[in-house]
């Protein structure tokens, strides 16, 4: 199982292609915001960028706060979406520790799916898909982490 | 979004409204340069002065827009106040994507605020907010208020003017996202007109996309040739500092207000130097993969016992021939302290620089004295040129304000036309011979970027006038499409027009595609006709003494050729006017 990380922000140039490439691909959307992953400047560009994208909770706070169950666990972390059952109240966005949810105008949540169709569109090798080993009491461990 | 028309936001700054209208043309002209033109020929007055506040300062995107990488310019279009002519000025940052966000392919803002103040936009915002407490404040300063006061880091744009343009100066330029500009011909000044200290433009919007495969399939053929191959390179690698020593070489450098074309000791300030000794990072334009954006460091120790601050001054190679061979500059944290400080006061580098250049040459020459310049200017001396950037964006004293009106108005009050590095605005930073002098003199933009002209001169010796005035219109016409869609022109090696038909065909924009060529030179023919209304004659333009008083590696300027050149481009530039 494999988690979409983050770990060489410090690289990154703010050119969006990630969140341009997960909207265009996972969401057939033109947008930097309807994306698992999205580039924020940290007090203006002199400072650098974050990535906001989900960081894999297992237990995820999202899961636990959708009353309907269309946030469910994903194994190794982070969750899966139906959306068929979502009812657009945001309590998955307001419950995320990191602000990893983006809710569009109609209240629609986007968030990470993990798939990593983002990392090849970014130029400086800041992202990458890393493997969980996942254990039998339910906790995730990263290769460094066994 | 993709439509058949344009969608214009016009705000007026006199009523504190604004209104959505439809325009239609997108099959005539595209978007960006073609669509500015066409918006200043319907809201602005052609012939009242530039700060009449009927005036409009325009800006646009492109139908490829944050479809494509590298789309990712927005075209800035008004009555300048350097020559109170029709002028374009292209910039990037995030501008152009939060224009495609907030849902606008054009912004025409018209009138002039109560008191000085902010405008902000998104796809459901639309605010005048005053801002009278940032008046003076610097652009760094003024960005990181905004930056407070509005939401949507990484996914907003804030242009924002400085004290140059507050004053009305036209070397004023609009700084976009702190290190990209809308640079040359006085947009600042513009906004400054209009008491208009930013603009905020949040691109909080998103839209459906075309439902088929081409288009990822396309997006990732493009992202590919832009990240993979060789051809973009230079770009993100040195960065255009690389022309530093290539121009060097050639003897095409402009040294020392021009007297000189080379330097034996110009290591200092090579593109090879910046990065080695100065350079932090690189950033990019939202959109573009590239990272073009060369960040270098300023440190400066302010007190004792080893306390130092330092800021991040982004570099090129225009800004570092402007402010450091042009005044003798050669050392580049030296260079970066010069743009820090033009940077802070919202001053256009490379105005500024030349301007400084000829004062200098002006002071030694005894044809102005410290009457004049406040303090003794001297080719070298970095610390006089930082505080003369503060005396010209301030307009300190009568010389320093007709200075920031343009080098020659300050040149022909003082006497010292001759050594004037003017070519319709002051110069760029490439002497490398007769084609590329004409090129800036008379190109619409007076820009380095209207036309190849500079390379032409690298790559031909013959004096073939048609053949180089051939090559500029055609070159000319080829970016002008690329700049209506809104390409980055350092991308203009790898959208070829067949690429560019794909990439409109895959979007739906039919049309367009099948008619690259006649779109492009009805573009072309409306920008002239544009600028021509508005005054200009290219037959007036006049290239001073200096630049005919130079070697390159070519050998001598042939005045003959020069002179035949300016005299058939602007019989050609004038036809299109009269077609």
């Amino acid at each position: 199982m494999k988690i979409l990380i983050a770990p060489r922000m410090e690289r990154c140039i703010g050119c969006h292609s990630c969140s341009l490439a997960c909207a265009r691909l996972v969401h057939k959307k033109l947008s930097w915001n309807t994306a698992g992953i999205r580039i924020a400047s940290s007090g203006g560009l002199s400072t650098g960028f974050e990535a906001k994208s989900c960081l894999a909770c297992d237990p995820a706070p999202c899961v636990l706060a959708c009353p309907t169950g269309a946030y469910s666990q994903r194994k190794g972390g982070g969750v899966i979406v139906r959306k068929s059952l979502c009812i657009l109240c945001g309590e998955c966005a307001k419950a995320c520790p990191v602000n990893a949810i983006y809710l569009d105008p109609s209240g629609e949540p986007f968030v990470c799916i993990h798939c990593g169709r983002c990392v090849n569109f970014c130029p400086h090798n800041c992202l990458e898909m890393k493997e969980i080993i996942v254990s039998g009491n339910n906790e995730t461990l990263t290769e460094s982490q066994k | 979004m993709i439509r058949d028309y344009f969608k214009v936001l016009l705000y007026d700054l006199t009523s504190g409204k604004g209104t959505f209208v439809r325009i239609d043309g997108r099959e005539e002209i595209a978007g960006g340069s073609g669509l500015a033109a066409l918006l200043f020929n319907s809201y602005c007055n052609i012939k009242e002065n530039w700060d009449n506040p009927e005036q409009s300062i325009i800006f646009t995107i492109g139908p490829l827009t944050g479809y494509f990488p590298l789309m990712s310019k927005t075209v800035c279009a008004f009555k300048s106040p350097y020559h109170n002519q029709y002028a374009e000025s292209h910039g990037g940052g995030r501008s152009a994507l939060c224009m495609r966000f907030a849902d606008i392919d054009g912004l025409v803002i018209t009138g002039k605020a109560k008191r000085l103040s902010c405008l902000f936009i998104g796809s459901r915002n639309l605010e005048l907010r005053e801002t009278h407490y940032l008046r003076g404040t610097d652009v760094q300063v003024s960005g990181k208020i905004l930056r407070n006061m509005f939401q949507g880091a990484g996914h907003r744009s804030i242009l924002r003017i400085g004290i140059a343009g507050e004053n009305l100066s036209p070397m004023a330029c609009i700084n976009i996202d702190t290190y990209r500009h809308f640079g040359r011909l006085g947009s600042g000044a513009v906004m400054g007109a209009k008491n208009l200290k930013a603009i905020v433009i949040q691109g909080d919007g998103n839209f459906p996309l075309v439902e088929n495969k081409d288009y990822p399939k396309l997006f990732q053929d493009v992202f590919k040739q832009l990240t993979t191959t060789e051809m973009m390179s230079k770009y993100h690698n040195l960065g255009t500092t690389e022309n530093v020593a290539v121009l060097n070489e050639f003897k095409s450098l402009p040294y020392r207000n021009l007297q000189y074309t080379s330097d034996s000791e110009i290591k200092g300030i090579t593109g090879e130097t910046f990065a080695n000794d100065a350079l932090l990072r690189n950033a990019a334009c939202a959109g573009c993969p590239v990272g073009c954006i060369h960040i270098g460091f300023v440190r400066e120790k302010f007190m004792e016992e080893n306390q130092y601050l330092y800021r991040q001054v982004s570099y090129d190679h225009e800004p570092v021939f402007a402010s450091g061979s042009m005044l003798g500059v050669k050392n580049c944290f030296s260079v970066l302290s010069i743009i820090d400080a033009a940077e802070k006061m919202g001053l256009d580098i490379m105005s500024s620089g030349v301007a400084l250049a000829w004062a200098t040459e002006a002071y030694e020459k005894g044809i102005i004295s410290e009457k004049e310049t406040i303090i003794p200017l001297s080719f070298g001396n970095a610390k006089c040129y930082k505080e003369a950037m503060f005396y010209l964006a301030t307009g300190a004293n009568d010389f320093y304000k007709i200075l920031s009106q343009g080098t020659m108005k300050a040149a022909s009050k003082y006497k010292g036309e001759d050594f004037a590095c003017v070519l319709g605005q002051e110069m760029a930073g490439y002497a490398t011979g007769e084609v590329f002098f004409t090129s800036q003199a008379l190109g619409l933009r007076h820009s380095h970027l209207d036309s190849a002209g500079y390379s032409y001169d690298l790559k031909h010796n013959d004096k073939n006038v048609e053949k180089a005035v051939e090559f500029l219109l055609n070159d000319e016409k080829a970016r002008v499409f690329l700049t209506s869609m809104v390409s980055c022109l350092f991308a203009r090696n790898i959208y070829t027009n067949e690429l560019l038909k794909e990439c409109l065909s895959v979007l739906g924009y039919k049309n367009i595609a099948e008619n690259v060529e006649k779109i492009s030179v009805q573009i072309q023919k409306l920008r002239w006709k544009t600028r021509i209304s508005t005054g200009y004659d290219p037959e007036k333009i006049k290239i001073p003494k200096r630049f005919y008083e130079i070697i390159t590696s070519k050998g001598h300027i042939d005045a003959e050729f020069l002179g035949n050149l300016t005299k058939e481009y602007s019989r050609r530039i004038k036809s299109f006017a009269s077609e």
